[in-house]
């Protein structure tokens, strides 16, 4: 025995290791993968609870990451409508123009002459002929200002309203689109939330995984014994469960992207019908390229995870006798 | 082969199965150890491989002291040995074939190896049209047949075997130790743990007694202690 043990080191070269090596990492990945199709109810059941697990959390995103495309084309439309007392000249407004621009979280300014303005409200309010009779123009010249909404927080804005009513120059100041700082917040505490729903079943998925190879491990007890006894390294009897979680995982990840596909395809035409209403040509924005393999790569890494973890605690336990 | 000097062992449960156990089983020999149930025989058995570790004495196996074989030594120590059990420890949910292969899969040997290896030990134990079907069509005296040939397929230098005989027949039983027989001669070290003393007497081997954890008789001389 020991003639032969040596001689058998001796022989062992890097690439005899890493072929072994090699085989053994193909036969325990084919040996798991016969093992998942031996039981393939139990098997489908804790994948896809993974899958669902990975699918809500995705969907949040996509959903916010649409609500997002939507609100960004209202960013740029929230103005403050400076409307100007009648007696000042427009030179006098424009050099205000100016000044404002100078103001904190201010995008840019734009004037609007009275005159411009009634020619505008000429043509789209239809009562032409109305203020034609009219001797003098009734309308004040407006500043148009654009706040940079994402660094102006309520305060600010507050702030920014009063020091634009203070104006000497000034007679009215409206701001139009208050709300839309409002969904802006809504989204941020729905970021969080999906967030922590993440992590949350994310924690799920370890649970999920872990539970199913400690029952897979307990299943194969024996087996593992007798691997034990025979000379199995920790490692060899470990590899299926491992590529067991790590095959939970990656097919998780496939059913939650099919999932939220099959969710996608079933909102496209409400949205597209709610798109037209607002004459938009806004549709949904499926998940990329990206986000799928990022989908897998999750779903794969928490199954190994899960499955690690399961292994380090159970495998170790189990001794012949 | 196997040295034990003064080899005590003791249980969790503070049962002491050895004491001060000194025995020599030189390399090549085949050997009996027998004695009444409890009489410490597979706990003997289970220090040598290492499924339980003594707490007193000194155990050389191979050359290798037994205390110094830990954590991943222990795997690679094992691939020396072949095991064989009363209750087989056969996998039912595979073929004859896997089952004998097991231990050279764990060894990492090629598939066109692990067949010639698998087929010649199933020719020897006369189970050459079986290997495609499982353990568990097979009768008591062939299961332990694969396994003997499982114990035997990766050519250890060791074979321990608990109670290879135990369910079955006189005649059955005096067919599995030829079989042994027929290994030992060709050079495998054979320790086999049993209490059919009458089988054993006509084997006419080296024969070792323990009572109560105690050796009684070491080879052929008592121990008076």
């Amino acid at each position: 025995m020991n003639k032969r043990t040596t001689s058998q080191n001796n022989g062992l070269n890097l690439k005899r290791v890493f072929k072994v090596w090699l085989m053994q990492h193909a036969q325990a990945c084919i040996y798991s993968i016969g093992q998942i199709f031996k039981s393939p109810v139990n098997s489908l059941l804790t994948t896809a609870v993974v899958g669902i697990s990975l699918a809500l959390p995705s969907g949040f995103y996509l959903l916010l990451d649409n609500c997002q495309r939507v609100a960004a084309g209202w960013d740029n439309s929230t103005q403050i409508s400076l409307f100007l007392k009648l007696n000042i000249d427009e030179e006098r407004a424009l050099s205000l123009a100016d000044e404002i621009r100078l103001f904190e979280g201010i995008a840019s300014v734009d004037y609007i002459s009275r005159d411009v303005a009634l020619e505008e409200y000429r043509q789209k309010s239809g009562f032409g002929d109305a203020i034609s009779a009219l001797q003098e123009n009734p309308l004040p010249s407006i500043l148009l200002i654009h706040p940079r909404i994402r660094s102006l927080s309520s305060q600010d804005s507050e702030k920014l309203m009063q020091q634009l009513r203070a104006l000497p120059e000034v007679d009215t100041a409206q701001f139009d689109r208050q709300w839309i700082q409002r969904l802006f917040a809504i989204i941020d505490i729905v970021q969080h939330v999906v967030i922590i729903l993440s992590i949350l079943l994310a924690i799920a998925v370890l649970l999920i995984v872990g539970n199913t190879i400690r029952l897979a491990i307990y299943n194969r007890r024996t087996e593992i014994e007798v691997n034990k006894l025979f000379g199995a390294t920790e490692a060899f009897i470990q590899r299926p469960f491992l590529y067991s979680g790590l095959f939970h995982g990656i097919g998780g990840g496939l059913i939650a992207w099919c999932l939220l596909s099959l969710s996608l395809l079933m909102l496209k035409a409400p949205v597209l019908r709610l798109a037209e209403l607002y004459s938009s040509d806004f549709s949904l924005h499926g998940l990329s390229y990206t986000g799928l393999l990022l989908l897998i790569a999750t779903g794969a890494s928490l199954g190994l995870v899960g499955s690690w973890v399961s292994v380090q605690r159970h495998i170790k336990a189990i001794e012949p006798n | 082969m196997i040295r034990f000097t003064d080899v005590s062992m003791q249980y969790g449960d503070g049962n002491e199965a050895l004491r001060k156990i000194n025995l020599y089983i030189e390399q090549g020999a085949m050997v009996y150890v027998t004695g009444r149930s409890g009489a410490g025989k597979s706990s003997l058995l289970r220090l040598i491989a290492l499924i339980e570790r003594h707490k007193r004495g000194q155990i050389i196996v191979n050359g290798q002291n037994l205390e110094r074989v830990t954590g991943r030594r222990i795997p690679l120590f094992r691939r020396n040995i072949g095991f064989m059990f009363q209750d087989h420890r056969l996998l039912y949910d595979r073929t004859v074939f896997d089952n004998i292969a097991l231990p050279l899969v764990i060894a990492g040997h090629r598939y066109q190896e692990i067949r010639k290896r698998v087929h010649a030990a199933l020719d020897k134990v006369s189970l050459l049209n079986k290997e495609k079907v499982s353990p568990i069509a097979l009768s008591g005296g062939e299961q332990q047949r694969v396994g003997i040939a499982r114990a035997v397929v990766h050519r250890p230098a060791l074979i321990l075997a608990d109670e290879p005989t135990g369910n079955l027949d006189p005649a059955l039983s005096w067919d599995i130790m030829k079989l042994f027989e027929q290994f030992n001669q060709v050079g495998v070290t054979v320790l086999i743990a049993s209490h059919d003393l009458d089988m054993i007497k006509k084997m006419n081997k080296s024969i070792i007694t323990l009572r109560e954890g105690k050796l009684l008789t070491h080879i052929g001389l008592t121990i008076n202690e």
